[in-house]
């Protein structure tokens, strides 16, 4: 494989990147223009299809593919939502992109409008981005003036207006009906589905929601062209018929126990070792690695040995990953002990379960109060089954909750517990060496106040 | 016509309906527990305790694919072809996992709850809760909250099916309730202000409703709360006499005390509903001031007259008081109006009959799904006034009734009340002086009540049975809920003595007599059903 060379990042770094001036300089805007001149709608919608690219929020689903499910021939208005309501535990390649190069966002932005005949984009932007907030708001302002934005954009019939939206700073609102709930004005509580947002979504109106990263994914293919996207890569698993490929560049944001944490731009399908020798600089100090979140902390967890797992939308999986979620890979050297991971991890979803499904709301919050108590010396074995029973309870999957938010919150717990069951119970035992093998039903206990 | 399988048994559904799993179970006699669905409101599928196992059935090889996850039934179309199955072991598991999650943080404080006995957390625990509580977590203290003048919030026995809030959304059209913080801090609330006081209290003229559609004990009915044990009381069918909507009830009592009213299913008038204006528009019944010994004014001034007596009594001085005049009130059943119209009739055949005073107050006030609390403040005008003008000839209301009794000497007038609120003043009775009898029946004491030569206690609506006509013609009957105080004769049972019939006053076989003699009840003839009969069916002929 030739050395790749970083396409999405490749302006980042740059003196005053964030300028319109400098995107222009190297080739930005260009793709719009020839869109506009020389393709449909329907055009951009087959070649964003061709090109395999699928979304980059986490799910991994067919961009193109999506495109294609808003009702035809409707009356309009189509909205599109841009989800860059980033708050997946250690995934921070949104912001690199809306704060260094907000333009390639906004051209893949539009160019995304464009086939899909959006009337109105709403940027929504979680609000703990100040800086991205204030670069996007900059760009989307240059964009008017330049009019890439506004009414007939550059000359043709296609008009389009952008609106930046600041989240309250919830992770429910990346769920994509819970934005648009979010959007709408009311409490994000995701929606039952179908309808699909394609169907009906804001306002009740087709609604595409994408995420930053795809749109920017989309400005290179038609940038690059199609076949350059589909050389980098990897072609669907002929033994997985699920997996339709996972091709393109992809950001991954690289944190945790290593000398050089970052987002950096790799093809997709690297491996873990790969990502963390070669970009990461190994692990800190010296140490040797323990796990590793392959993609958000709701993905699940890959130990030591199973690092040669490689970072795409199907080998996760091969795993007992979920997949590859957002590809923030958080890396945990030799003294990290898992009960602690395992505590952060409930107490981050307890914390931002919107509270709408009972398993969800009273599962998280009951894992969390669990691990609480094994944290503090009070566990006993049982818990480690009833943890897991609680887990495989919630979620799409097992189909008790709306979204996917529990099947996030479940898998981190299935995965420990399932890949660290050792080091979970030496911990239990040793720290409740009087009441570990206790199975009775115990009377409530006072715990800590939190969850 | 759809089929669909719920459990193996076959159901056919019509064309066009609509069901959910819920529904369409219900058919099949088996019940799916629920927190969050309510035929009333949009459905959330939130509380997950409706899961199931869905699947299809293809018509041509009859093959069933099922779904490998369980869905919640509330939000499962019933089409052609549908199999539900709910009780399958992945079920259970399902049903119990959230039963225990739900109980987590409850207080089990049932001991001290309004709603134990009638609640769906105890009920469903017991039917598919585990056996036991494996959590060790110390549950809140049951905190209490006011949402208003009406409804109390016990904070930690909530569930967050967010029935309630629903419901100020889609029904009242108020939308005083939302939910307040995220995940298990969630809590019901209203709008406070910074020091925690009621800025924007549950305040609309259904509030009630909400602690009927809470599943559990959160929302307490300030009226009932701590009055009585729902196990203790009976519960009968009734109407409510607030205004001319007759939304059916159901009158609870224990021991011939009326502790609340609650709506009763009707999809014809109130669906499932009622205001707040009839819920506690009950306490008028036990009220202190109610009279309730039957007297005779005689020279010396009242003296009490014996039940037992009074009919052959009056029955004598009427015959010989000439012209008689009976006002039927419109708080009067309509078999009860049927009967007096009978005996001053029988009499009398000159006699004047006319409709009582109609209270209005305001203008009829509609809500977003089209609920109507009407103006018109009694039950039964409709009804009254067709026995009026069936029988007296001509509809004669109040104001000419008085004007004509000032001028035509009547030699006894016979008046019916049943008000709640005060009725007649001194010029009624400056207008019925020249009356040389006045015989008065009601439950309160007013100037006519002064001024009468027998004063007959009457029945307030829990003690009376018949029917009432509502606003849009239906009639609805009913059947008395609790026993009057005593000294207190029912007017049924006393007109049914006066016309000399035999036993018990039955007021279904009065309305059978009504049904063949005037033809505007002729569509109750066949029977009057739960929801009552549409009395214009019969009237496009």
């Amino acid at each position: 494989m030739p050395e790749f060379k970083p396409v999405l990042l490749a302006n980042v770094g740059k003196p005053e990147s964030y300028t319109r001036k400098v995107y222009e300089q190297t080739g930005g805007y260009q793709a719009l223009r020839k869109v506009l001149k020389t393709l449909s709608p329907k055009d951009v919608q087959e070649q964003t299809k061709s090109s395999g690219l699928r979304g980059r929020g986490g799910a991994g689903f067919p961009t193109g593919l999506k495109w294609t499910f808003l009702p035809k021939d409707h009356p309009g208005p189509i909205y599109f939502c841009l989800n860059a309501d980033e708050s997946e535990p250690g995934t921070f390649n949104n912001r690199i992109l809306m704060e260094d190069d907000p333009h390639q966002v906004l051209e893949g932005l539009i160019i995304s409008c464009f086939a899909t005949n959006s009337a109105a984009a709403y940027f929504y932007m979680r609000c703990e981005y100040p800086l991205a907030y204030k670069r996007i708001c900059q760009a989307v302002a240059e964009c008017y003036e330049a009019g890439y934005l506004g009414k007939n954009i550059l000359g043709s019939p296609y008009s389009l207006d952008i609106h930046v939206h600041r989240g309250a700073g919830a992770y429910i609102c990346g769920e994509e009906t819970g934005l648009i709930e979010s959007l709408e004005g009311k409490r994000a509580w995701p929606r039952i589905k179908p309808p699909f947002p394609a169907v009906e979504g804001a306002f009740r109106k087709p609604t595409v929601v994408n995420n930053v990263e795809t749109v920017a994914c989309v400005k290179q293919i038609f940038d690059r062209g199609v076949d350059w996207f589909k050389s980098i890569g990897i072609p669907p698993d002929p033994n997985n018929p699920r997996d339709a490929g996972s091709y393109g560049p992809k950001l991954y944001c690289l944190s945790g126990h290593i000398n050089k944490p970052g987002c950096y731009e790799a093809p997709l399908g690297i491996t873990t070792t790969e990502l963390i020798e070669k970009f990461g600089g190994g692990i800190w100090k010296g140490r040797k690695a323990k796990a590793a979140i392959p993609g958000g902390i709701s993905m699940g967890l890959l130990k030591a040995s199973e690092f040669h797992c490689k970072l795409d939308f199907n080998d996760p999986g091969k795993f007992g990953c979920l997949g590859l979620g957002t590809a923030a890979v958080v890396v945990m050297d030799e003294t990290v002990r898992m009960v602690d991971f395992l505590l952060n991890s409930c107490r981050f979803f307890s914390h931002e379960s919107c509270g709408q499904c009972t398993p969800c709301r009273e599962g998280t919050s009951w894992a969390t109060k669990m691990m609480t108590r094994i944290k503090h010396g009070k566990g006993r074995l049982k818990d480690l089954d009833l943890l897991l029973e609680i887990a495989e309870n919630m979620g799409i999957m097992p189909g008790t909750t709306i979204c996917g938010l529990a099947d996030g919150a479940a898998w981190p717990m299935k995965n420990c517990i399932k890949k660290f069951r050792d080091e979970l119970e030496i911990y239990i035992k040793s720290t409740n060496p009087s009441g570990w093998m206790e199975t009775a039903a115990v009377p409530a206990l006072q715990l800590l106040d939190i969850h | 016509m759809p089929t669909v399988f719920v459990n193996g048994q076959e159901i056919t559904i019509g064309d066009k309906e609509r069901l959910n799993g819920i529904q369409v179970a219900e058919r099949a006699g088996v019940d799916i527990p629920r927190y969050c669905w309510h035929p009333g409101l949009s459905v959330v599928a939130s509380c997950r305790m409706c899961l199931v196992e869905a699947g299809k059935k293809d018509s041509a090889t009859g093959k069933i694919t099922m779904q490998p996850k369980v869905v919640p039934a509330c939000q499962t179309p019933a089409t052609d072809g549908t199999v539900f199955v709910t009780n399958s072991p992945k079920v259970i598991e399902a049903r119990a996992m959230v039963e225990e999650d739900l109980l987590l943080r409850h207080p089990v404080d049932c001991p001290i709850c309004d709603k134990a006995g009638e609640c769906s957390l105890q009920d469903y625990h017991f039917e598919h809760g585990r056996k036991e509580r494996r959590a060790d977590i110390q549950p809140f203290t049951s905190r209490r909250r006011e949402l208003g003048d009406t409804i109390t919030l016990f904070v930690d026995r909530c569930v967050m099916c967010t029935r309630c809030v629903r419901f100020t959304r889609e029904i009242s059209g108020t939308s005083e309730l939302m939910v307040i913080n995220r995940g298990a801090h969630e809590e019901i609330d209203v709008f406070r202000d910074e020091n925690g006081q009621l800025e924007f209290p549950l305040d609309n003229k259904l509030s009630g409703n909400v602690a009927d559609i809470c599943p559990v004990g959160a929302l307490g009915d300030k009226d009932f709360l701590y009055q009585q044990r729902v196990w203790f009381m009976k519960s009968h069918d009734n109407v409510c006499a607030g205004c001319s909507t007759g939304c059916s009830i159901k009158v609870e009592e224990n021991q011939d005390h009326v502790y609340r009213l609650k709506p009763r299913t009707n999809p014809h008038v109130n669906q499932w509903w009622m205001c707040d204006e009839g819920r506690y528009g009950f306490h008028h019944v036990h009220d202190a001031s109610r009279v309730t010994e039957p007297r005779r004014l005689e020279k010396t001034g009242y003296v009490s007259a014996d039940w037992s007596t009074l009919p052959a009594e009056l029955s004598a001085r009427l015959k010989k008081a000439g012209r008689l005049a009976a006002v039927l009130s419109p708080h009067l059943t309509v078999e009860e109006a049927y009967l007096l119209a009978q005996y001053v009739k029988s009499l009398d055949p000159t006699a004047v009959l006319a409709l009582g005073p109609v209270p209005v107050e305001g203008t009829d006030e509609k809500f977003r799904n089209g609920f109507v609390i009407h103006a018109e403040k009694c039950p039964n005008r409709r009804g009254v006034e067709r026995i009026v003008s069936s029988l007296g000839g001509e509809l004669l209301n109040w104001g000419d009734f008085l004007a004509r009794a000032e001028t035509e000497a009547f030699g006894a007038v016979w008046v019916t009340g049943g008000y709640r609120t005060p009725w007649n003043d001194d010029g009624a009775v400056g207008s019925l002086a020249n009356s040389k009898l006045l015989i008065v029946q009601d439950c309160f004491a007013s100037p006519l009540w002064e001024r009468a030569d027998y004063q007959l206690p009457s029945a307030t609506f829990a003690e009376r049975e018949g029917s009432y006509v509502n606003y849009q013609d239906r009639l609805q009957s009913f059947k008395w809920a609790i026993r009057p105080p005593q000294g207190v004769k029912t007017d049924g049972q006393l007109y049914w003595q006066l016309l000399g019939r035999a036993g018990l006053y039955k007021a279904a076989d009065v309305l059978e007599e009504i049904g063949r003699e005037i033809p505007y009840f002729a569509a109750a003839l066949g029977g009057v059903a739960d929801v009552g009969v549409d009395l214009k069916v019969n009237q496009i002929a």
